[in-house]
């Protein structure tokens, strides 16, 4: 059941990333530096939840510092140059980077429909396909939410906890057992 | 007979009844503080049973032992008494299909609620169970100490005091130094128990623990945000249990307790059972939920739970 729900999400994601695609892609190779086309950001009508700092690694941030200068090469391949760290273990045989980096604005996200988003957003992308964990996570039973518990609580995003790329929770090593009654008695 | 008008004569100057009464009364003398101790200690020795105190008794209190323990650790302590929020019950969520047994909360709650360091006290005991067997106490392993968990195959429950609706604990308390307060957690008056221990014999959780030693409490590590009924230094010879962290719940805004705060995979959820909006009520409506031991009508306001 769940296998067809899934299904059933990605045929109208499909057909909306290539409708993007072709949309985005078409301009940009004829003129290859054309400005980016407008696409409209995420409107900010949703709630919006307390979150940190997406984790990026030092200096990474704004991509664009690297990117502007480059034409965006919007064909599914291996990474050989930059980003070779990132190994993809999260269903990498159907998606690549640009399903959710956005090929003409490197500093978003985008969604399954176009809509750009930010970063701090990126919540809004995991639940596209995990919609029950986005349900659970918006209410605070999902994922860590510290602060006030009468008061401002603040979120995690996804991403502090799973990495994006290989979003599997990593084992941790245990504090130390707890002292035995007989090595406590003297 | 000499011999025994002699023996009459003394049995009549030291009888039985008379050595004991001073027997006794010596016992007694010695029980008492000695003559020359402070008056903070003749203080804590009248001293009436916490919900007895007047507000000016129970101010007086609190800045003796404000004194006593800033004296004794070496920095600015507070001991407040905050009274229960009205409208509300306090009820915990654990969430068995992301714990990961890696015990932060145990050491968490250990530096926020000043527990012993050595004799070590843990409020919080984490078991390692079977996933095969289900939760199945016979089965649990609480000393596991592998170098990475969860190890496969295994699933991990922490138990702490489940703060019981039926408190089986407060009921045998033969001095009434135990009670559960109006927001629902139960808590001890450190200065009252007597030390009898039929509190933790009739906790079916294992939850209550003693100060068998005077507590090995470093003053770089004590927490000076303290509580009269929770996390405030305690004597020797009484029972100490988890409070839901009420030095830090018990205000507006009221801060998550520790363990909710250090877990690291976000298993441990706290929260106003009464608030229909509230996560709790979320967790106990839509999720899979249990309470330990169920069958002892303990009614516990632990929940826990399998988010997936």
């Amino acid at each position: 059941m769940k296998m067809e729900r899934m299904r059933g999400a990605f045929a109208p994601a499909a057909i909306a990333l290539l409708l993007f695609l072709a949309a985005g892609w078409v301009p940009a190779a004829e003129h290859p530096k054309a400005s980016p086309p407008a696409k409209k950001e995420g409107a900010s009508s949703q709630p919006q939840y307390a979150v940190p700092t997406p984790p990026f690694t030092p200096g990474i941030f704004p991509c664009s510092d690297c990117h502007k200068e480059m034409t965006p090469n919007p064909k599914r391949r291996e990474l050989k140059d930059e980003h070779t760290n990132i190994v993809l273990n999260h269903a990498e045989g159907q998606r690549w980077c640009l399903d959710c980096h956005d090929t003409y604005n490197r500093d978003r996200l985008h969604l399954v429909n176009g809509q750009l988003i930010r970063f701090e957003e990126s919540y809004r992308l995991c639940g596209q396909c995990h919609g029950d964990k986005y349900r659970d996570w918006k209410v605070g039973v999902h994922g860590k939410r510290t602060g006030m518990w009468n008061g401002e609580k603040q979120y995690l995003l996804c991403v502090n906890c799973h990495n994006p790329h290989d979003p599997r929770f990593k084992p941790l090593a245990p504090m130390p057992p707890p002292v035995r009654p007989e090595a406590i008695r003297k | 007979m000499p011999n025994e008008g002699t023996r009459d004569a003394h049995a009549h100057r030291m009888s039985r009844r008379k050595m004991m009464k001073g027997v006794a009364a010596v016992l007694g003398a010695m029980a008492l503080p000695a003559k020359d101790a402070p008056a903070s200690v003749w203080e804590s020795f009248f001293q009436k049973n916490f919900r007895e105190l007047s507000p000016e008794e129970l101010k007086g209190v609190l800045a003796r032992l404000e004194k006593e323990y800033s004296e004794k650790y070496k920095k600015a302590v507070t001991v407040r008494a905050n009274p229960p929020i009205e409208g509300l019950l306090f009820g915990y969520g654990l969430d068995l299909s992301r714990c990961i047994g890696c015990r932060r909360c145990v050491y968490a709650c250990v530096g926020e609620n000043n527990q012993s360091r050595d004799p070590q006290i843990h409020w919080i005991r984490v078991l390692q169970l079977n996933k095969e067997r289900g939760v199945d106490l016979e089965d649990a392993e609480q000393y596991y100490n592998p170098a990475k968990v969860p190890e496969k195959g295994h699933f991990y429950m922490p138990v702490q005091c489940q703060q019981c609706e039926h408190p089986p604990c407060t009921k045998v308390c033969p001095v009434q130094a135990t009670w559960k307060e109006r927001d629902g957690i139960t808590v001890v008056d450190y200065n009252w128990c007597i030390g009898c221990r039929y509190c933790m014999a009739a906790c079916p959780y294992g939850a209550r623990h003693f100060n068998w030693k005077k507590a090995g409490l470093p003053p770089a590590e004590m927490n000076p945000d303290t509580h009269y009924l929770g996390n405030r230094p305690r004597p020797i010879g009484v029972v100490e249990k988890c409070t839901f962290c009420v030095q830090r719940v018990r205000n507006t805004p009221g801060r998550y307790t520790a363990c909710v705060e250090i877990c690291p995979v976000g298993a441990r959820k706290f929260g106003n059972l009464l608030d229909p909006e509230g996560e709790m009520r979320y967790i106990i409506e839509n999720k899979r939920v249990f309470i330990l031991k169920e069958d002892l009508n303990t009614r516990p306001k632990f929940y826990y739970f399998y988010a997936t």
